[in-house]
């Protein structure tokens, strides 16, 4: 069938299944919108900037595992969506997003809204393509899919100069893509597997140090089995929160710069550590030369490259995750050798006894100043533990990743390797949309919530009833705690002087805003925030200005070495 | 260490800035780079000369094998390998007892003269770096006008080669 290219991908879309498609028009791409417009398969959603289409792309995937999808134009349009797609990138999330560019023959001539879109985005993107002849249009899209959502997932961007879009060729839908390039390894290997089994086992002291790589391969319930059959503590790091259950006596919690106790005491002093999808960032390890100084280390990761880049492992094992985990299981249940139950009996203890110092504790009155954890505790429990939630970069993010108990995978979105603030809100459109029935909370500051608050519009517009939690400190608080600590209480250039009335900015976007500024009313304005079913509410929670993060292992430190309350 | 890799990729544009983009950002080092089309067009065949620890090393091979255009990777210096690389030299030639000096020069060093003015030689040098340095050193710089090197290629011994 003859199609023009903007109809091809329009027709491409939806023969992929793509469910929304997160986007901005302008010039580069009119041919597309057309095309977009004579059908109604791929719903489209127009946000208010291009930033927060791929924010709200990337909320999209990782609430599902389904990729998120997005259309900009050239020029300003893919550089609003780079933050978005570094963001995914650092967090290995599958989207595609295709980015208009002028037409072919004018590249390079510095026409209107022209910009270098794949040198831009090839830092910071697992691929991109730039598509020069129209017969290949179909199988560059279905390629940008296929990268990305295989072997370490990430964004794929296309770039689809105008004259292309107007081309007419022959479509036929491409089901199946090999590449000679690209085979992503997803098995591991069976000899390693027998000898990280034999390490685990004879284990005295071991502990699973999960992260995102359980979320994105849905390797949770063989998580939990392993865990279970091994009587083996379990941390998260922030991206895998939910991976394994909160609520479970097995869990310590998240680990790393705001860890907790338990959790960053038993990292240090266990023997074997199994670090199943995670990376070894720095806000995890603290400094490296005191991170699991005694563990032999197992490490599970479909990416090889992560593999001893930042501290080198005794087994590796390449592999996607739930693979991996499930045949660990399988030579466990096979396996006649014993655990030394003494030694893990003792070590139970141990970590009992760190989790005694109830390391997360703080001073709510019952009346009066708010404190932010209070409102999380009070979300949690209001939301009896079912909401998604969503976060900004900051205080109020660790507040969410430690008082909010995620006893399920995909529950809890946040910025992690990138550090977005503004990420939250339209990250929660994203989920939103793809859970229409489900109660979806949105963390914010004061600060972040202004880089992305033109998305109250957006909200309105598609009927989102997102619940935004505000917890105003007046402060950029993270870096207010930073300057406290480290800078002797020089704040600069972190008090948000001027804000505006949330509630009015809420209700003249056509939303509900609530003010909370007494610790006696906080409950009360989540219950009623909730009832409202179909409403987007903002909830305005003037909180302890000068409130900090505890636990903290400062920059430079080890795991060890944590600040407590 | 110093260490040599063979990269094949697909010969698309920009595979080359991806390579290099890669090592910029990355912060690795680039001693030299060669890339041409291999005698399959839809290839590229690269070699590299970096330089870092073994583990530095490691991550370099693995982050090249990590880009989507690149088929395969080999560490040359892992295997017995022969190395190669081309030198294009103009010198100053003028009066015959010193044209005379700079064509022996030439000669014991096994560089060919491929262009000649009466004022200047251009000679081509084929071998491995050290080689090359030494012929640079032996001519001089008051003599040497221009010269262009074109990186090291490599290719192992042996029935052993890298192909798709």
């Amino acid at each position: 069938m003859e199609l023009t290219g903007a109809e091809i991908v329009a027709r491409f879309l939806a023969d992929e299944d793509v469910e929304y498609l997160f986007g901005y028009p302008g010039g580069a791409v009119l041919h597309i919108y057309d095309a977009l417009y004579q059908q109604d398969k791929v719903k489209h959603i127009l946000t208010r900037h291009e930033q927060a289409a791929t924010h709200a792309a990337d909320g999209y995937a990782r609430s599902t595992g389904r990729p998120g999808v997005v259309l900009v134009t050239s020029g300003p349009g893919a550089t609003n969506a780079v933050t978005g797609i570094a963001t995914a990138y650092m967090d290995s999330i599958p989207m595609v997003v295709i980015t208009g560019q002028v037409p072919s023959p004018m590249i390079g001539n510095d026409a209107f809204q022209e910009v270098d879109t794949v040198g831009i985005t090839r830092p910071c993107s697992k691929h991109n393509f730039l598509v020069r002849d129209i017969a290949e249009l179909a199988e560059t899209l279905k390629k940008a899919f296929y990268i990305a959502t295989t072997g370490r997932p990430g964004p794929v961007v296309v770039d689809i100069p105008k004259d292309i879009t107007a081309m007419k060729c022959n479509y036929v839908y491409p089901k199946q893509i090999s590449m000679r390039s690209y085979n992503p390894v997803s098995k591991g290997h069976t000899g390693q597997m027998k000898r990280a089994a034999t390490m685990m086992l004879k284990a005295k002291r071991p502990i699973l140090y999960t992260g995102g790589g359980v979320v994105l391969d849905n390797a949770s319930k063989s998580l939990i089995a392993l865990a279970k059959q091994l009587n083996i503590p379990v941390t998260n790091t922030s991206m895998g929160l939910g991976g394994y259950p909160a609520t479970d006596r097995q869990c310590l919690g998240m680990l790393g710069m705001h860890g907790t106790y338990e959790a960053n005491m038993a990292i240090s002093h266990c023997d074997v550590m199994i670090a199943v999808g995670a990376r070894f960032d720095d806000r995890v390890t603290g400094n490296i030369e005191k991170f699991a100084p005694k563990a032999k280390i197992i490490h599970i990761d479909i990416d090889p490259a992560s593999i001893s880049k930042n501290v080198s492992v005794d087994i590796p094992i390449v592999g996607g995750v739930n693979q991996v985990l499930t045949a660990l299981l399988k030579l466990f249940k096979a396996d006649e050798r014993e655990q030394d139950g003494e030694a893990i009996g003792k070590w139970w203890e141990q970590i009992e006894k760190w989790r005694s110092k109830d390391c997360l504790k703080y001073k709510q009155t019952k009346t009066g100043a708010i404190k932010p954890q209070f409102v999380l505790d009070t979300l949690y429990k209001v939301t009896k533990g079912n909401a998604f939630v969503t976060s900004d970069v900051g205080q109020h993010q660790m507040w969410a990743a430690q008082f909010y108990k995620f006893d399920k995978p995909r529950r809890w979105i946040n910025s992690g390797g990138l550090g977005t603030m503004g990420f939250g809100l339209p990250a929660a459109m994203g989920v939103q949309l793809a859970h229409p029935k489900a109660q979806v909370a949105c963390i914010a500051g004061d600060g972040g919530v202004q880089m992305n608050i033109q998305e109250l519009s957006t909200c309105l517009q598609y009927q989102l009833p997102i619940k935004l939690i505000c917890l105003n400190n007046g402060y950029l608080g993270m870096v207010r705690q930073w300057q406290e600590f480290f800078y002797e209480g020089r704040y600069s250039q972190v008090h948000v002087e001027a804000q505006p009335d949330f509630v009015k900015l809420a209700e003249s976007y056509g939303h509900v805003g609530i003010q909370v500024t007494n610790s006696a009313d906080v409950e009360s304005a989540l219950i009623e925030a909730f009832k409202q079913k179909d409403r987007f509410v903002f909830l305005n929670f003037i909180t302890d200005p000068e409130e900090n993060v505890y636990p903290m292992v400062p920059a430079g430190a080890g795991l060890e070495e944590m600040l407590l309350l | 260490m110093r260490h040599i890799i063979s990269i094949l990729m697909e010969n698309e544009a920009g595979a080359l800035s991806r390579v290099a983009g890669l090592f910029s950002a990355r912060g690795y080092n680039i001693e030299s780079l060669t890339v041409a089309p291999t005698e399959d067009l839809s290839l590229s065949r690269m070699t590299l000369v970096t330089r870092g620890s073994d583990q530095i090393v490691e991550q370099i091979l693995k982050q090249l094998n990590k880009l989507i255009d690149v088929v395969k990777v080999l560490d040359l210096g892992d295997t017995p390998h022969v190395e190669r690389e081309m030198l294009l030299v103009k010198i100053e030639a003028k009066g015959a007892d010193n044209r005379d000096e700079l064509k022996r020069l030439a000669d014991i060093f096994r560089a060919r003269i491929i262009d000649v003015t009466d004022t200047t030689y251009t000679c081509e040098l084929t071998g491995a770096g050290h080689k090359l340095d030494a012929f640079i050193q032996a001519l001089g710089s008051a003599t040497i006008l221009e010269t262009v090197r074109s990186g090291v290629s490599g290719i192992s011994r042996g029935p052993k080669s890298l192909h798709l």
